[in-house]
């Protein structure tokens, strides 16, 4: 349920850093090259091909909002927290759950006929406020039993994959040997990056100078001060799993692999990670987040997807 | 916004078939979620009619009004613009850095020595001073009016500390939350990388390297009516916000106190006037200020930004002789022009302005703001005998300047889409080299015929849309 709302919250950040640069003079590969990349980072481009013939904004927004042939879409997404919440309904404190029906509801009642430009700003405020407030009502109201240690594994197992796969689509941008060093083109690519992680403003209060294409993807990855990045979801992935162990007695296989994981993100600079390759070790922590993802689930018998 | 005959200009066609279209009642909707989104920002400010008001605690807290229409500048307009703004900003530096050393502009009779020594600006503090890379004032707001076709005059230079400029960035994000298909329709111009940019140029200037530089925005404090720009700009920035207090000299450097003991500032972007900079030089009865922060500046410690005595090339007495400044300093015409001006301390020139008074502009030279002023066309005859007096008693003290038919944009009044008039400030940042994004602040005066935009006065602002080919 969690992992839903917290995708629901990426795929809503994602369309307003795409949406944004498509109001900007567009420069380099022009705007359907940023949907086609934005597609890509909701990992859903395979999905919107069968659907649509060509790449446009307006079908590219649909297909991440409102499809229901994506189960990534907002709409999707909502409509799946919402059921596993009436699975463990009474796992849900009233808050919780109030604040996702009154969410689902919503979403309900727009149409994407309605959807337009002028509308879509306003809309995407209202899904991040909505999951604020889901995340609000969880912190402040759940007992801190197994129910709210599975959340948190959602949230941010969900988190972490979205923010790797963002990086993974634009790595290459990102390394220190690419050709052009701070042209316009670069820039825009390294906003995007930081926008879709919401971290544009927080990463002048942490290097005090320009984008640097080394310096982003050390924040978004390595940084334990930025909530959005590989690192910080695993201290708390780790935090979660020795939580879990201490409620349970005993530890579950998939600790290790988290913990070896969280000791990597702990353990690595970016020099070693770029002489290794930045590629490469996303690769491998996108394919390490899915090995937890299915591992906690046979360690705890439940649904991979739930 | 319309050519002589009454049609609109090229780059504007798209812009007022989509105002035809919008119904009033959407108009008014949008205009009161963009007063939301202003309040919800938190950009207000507080108005005092005099200086009284300024005592009160509780202060009004306001919102500059934000008319929704873009004011639009056309690629081809907005060029010559950024070769004249680039022209003047640098020779007003040259100018600054000139009159501090060997004052060849008085020497060769361009500019006679009182106009500059006897000036009240005129800064004794800094002479032979030489700030970094020479220039005294690295962010100016220069304030245009447009009369016609690649027609446009300085109305005022502002080498202080200009403001307005979170205006013009926090009216962009505004306008893309409102009217994102406005933006889809036409290729505007982006202007969110200037605080990016301001850091840039307070690094070029930095007594440090770069990546060593820290970089405090000095404030007056938060009941200054330009606190939420200078906290702004700070965040941007990923830069300090300080007030004088934050602040210490000790052992040849400036520290600012912080939770985890002092830390070293470079470059001080600061907010407050000269006077109040440091109790020791100037005001003694400053607090606004830090002890001993000119002493460190001089010896090269820290890099104060504007520097101070920059204002006196902003002075209402100056402003006549810039053209003669751009001529002497570059060795060119000037691009921009000057408005025709009138200096009442010359005999000459005061009898033509009384005899002329119902058609002028009469300005205070050391005013800002819009106050003690008179604009004769919209004046009655009273006020006009008044100021008539005024002007007699103290010439030295004003400048008449013509009415210019300044070109009118249209904006959202209680009575619908109208013609307002409007001026431009855009923001040059001076250091290593020129830096200028491609928009600035447009002021609009929302009164019927009203030529005076001033915030103070009745003024609002609209977003500025600088249109690439």
């Amino acid at each position: 349920m969690s992992r839903y709302i917290e995708r629901a919250e990426n795929i809503a950040r994602l369309c307003e850093a795409g949406f944004r640069i498509s109001l900007t003079p567009s420069i380099g590969g022009g705007h359907k090259e940023e949907w086609l990349s934005t597609l890509q980072s909701a990992g859903v481009i395979d999905g919107y091909k069968d659907a649509y013939d060509e790449v446009t904004g307006e079908s590219a927004i649909n297909y991440l909002l409102f499809d229901e042939r994506n189960h990534s879409s907002v709409r999707s997404s909502l409509t799946a927290a919402r059921t596993n919440a009436r699975i463990v309904r009474t796992k849900l404190t009233r808050d919780m759950w109030e604040t996702l029906n009154d969410t689902w509801m919503g979403m309900q009642a727009v149409s994407p006929h309605q959807m337009t430009n002028a509308r879509l700003p306003d809309f995407l405020d209202w899904i991040r406020e909505r999951t604020a407030q889901f995340r609000g009502a969880l912190l402040g109201t759940i007992l801190r039993d197994e129910g709210y240690y599975f959340c948190q594994f959602g949230a941010f197992m969900e988190r972490a994959d979205n923010t790797a796969r963002i990086l993974d689509v634009k790595y290459y941008v990102l390394l220190p040997d690419h050709q052009s060093v701070g042209g316009p083109i670069d820039n825009y690519q390294w906003e995007t990056i930081l926008r879709a992680v919401s971290a544009h403003r927080s990463y002048r209060h942490v290097f005090h100078e320009d984008y640097k294409p080394w310096r982003i993807a050390e924040f978004v990855i390595l940084r334990p001060e930025m909530p959005r990045s590989l690192r910080f979801c695993y201290d708390w992935l780790n935090v979660t799993a020795e939580g879990i162990t201490e409620i349970y007695g005993e530890e579950r296989p998939t600790a290790e692999l988290i913990r070896s994981t969280h000791r990597l993100l702990k353990h690595s600079d970016m020099g070693a990670i770029f002489q290794n390759g930045l590629h490469e070790f996303l690769t491998d922590f996108i394919d390490r987040n899915n090995r937890v993802t299915t591992g906690l689930a046979s360690d705890f018998y439940f649904n991979p997807t739930a | 916004m319309l050519e002589p005959d009454g049609s609109p200009r090229a780059h504007y066609a798209t812009l007022c078939k989509w105002l035809e279209e919008q119904p009033a009642r959407e108009l008014k909707r949008k205009r009161a979620e963009a007063e939301s989104i202003f309040r919800r920002l938190g950009i207000t400010f507080p108005v005092y009619a005099d200086k009284k008001a300024l005592a009160s605690v509780d202060t009004i807290e306001r919102l500059i009004p934000f008319d929704l229409i873009p004011r639009l500048i056309s690629a081809r307009e907005w060029r010559l613009l950024e070769r004249g703004i680039e022209q003047r900003v640098r020779a007003l530096n040259a100018f600054l850095l000139d009159i501090y050393h060997r004052q060849e502009i008085i020497r060769a009779g361009r500019i006679p020595a009182d106009v500059i020594l006897m000036n009240e600006a005129y800064c004794p503090e800094m002479i032979g001073h030489r700030p970094p890379l020479g220039i005294f004032s690295h962010i100016i707001g220069t304030d245009l009016v447009r009369t016609g076709e690649d027609d446009f005059f300085v109305l005022e230079d502002n080498l202080r500390t200009p403001s307005g400029v979170s205006y013009m960035l926090e009216n962009r994000e505004a306008m893309l939350h409102l009217f994102p298909e406005l933006f889809a329709a036409h290729c505007v111009a982006p202007v969110q990388h200037y605080p990016e940019l301001l850091r840039q140029t307070l690094e070029a200037v930095s007594p440090v390297a770069p990546e060593e530089t820290s970089i405090g925005v000095l404030t007056p404090g938060i009941h200054n009516s330009a606190y939420f720009e200078h906290s702004f700009l700070a965040d941007q920035m990923g830069a300090e916000l300080l007030e004088g207090q934050d602040l210490f000299v000790s052992d040849g450097a400036l520290y600012m106190r912080t939770t985890r003991g002092p830390r070293r500032v470079h470059v001080l972007y600061r907010r407050i006037d000269d006077d109040f900079l440091d109790p020791l030089t100037f005001r003694p009865d400053s607090a606004l200020g830090v002890p001993g922060l000119m002493d460190l500046y001089r010896a090269g410690r820290v890099t104060i930004v504007n520097a101070p005595g920059a204002g006196i090339a902003d002075d209402k007495a100056i402003y006549s002789w810039v053209p003669d400044i751009v001529e002497f300093y570059t060795g060119e015409k000037p691009i921009l022009k000057n408005v025709p001006t009138w200096r009442c301390s010359e005999p000459e020139a005061l009898s033509y302005v009384l005899d002329h008074l119902p058609e002028l502009v009469v300005k205070e030279v050391h005013g800002s703001g819009g106050y003690g002023m008179l604009v004769g066309p919209t004046s009655s005859k009273k006020q006009i005998e008044q100021f008539r007096k005024v002007l007699k008693a103290r010439p030295r003290n004003y400048i008449a300047q013509p009415t210019l038919a300044l070109s009118a944009c249209p904006a959202f009044t209680k009575t619908g889409v109208a013609p307002r008039h409007v001026d431009l400030r855009p923001y040059s940042l001076v250091s290593d080299r020129v830096r200028l994004v491609a928009g600035g602040l447009t002021r609009v005066a929302l009164k019927k015929g009203s030529l005076v935009v001033n915030s103070s006065q009745g003024g609002g602002t609209k977003d500025t849309w600088v249109l690439t080919d």
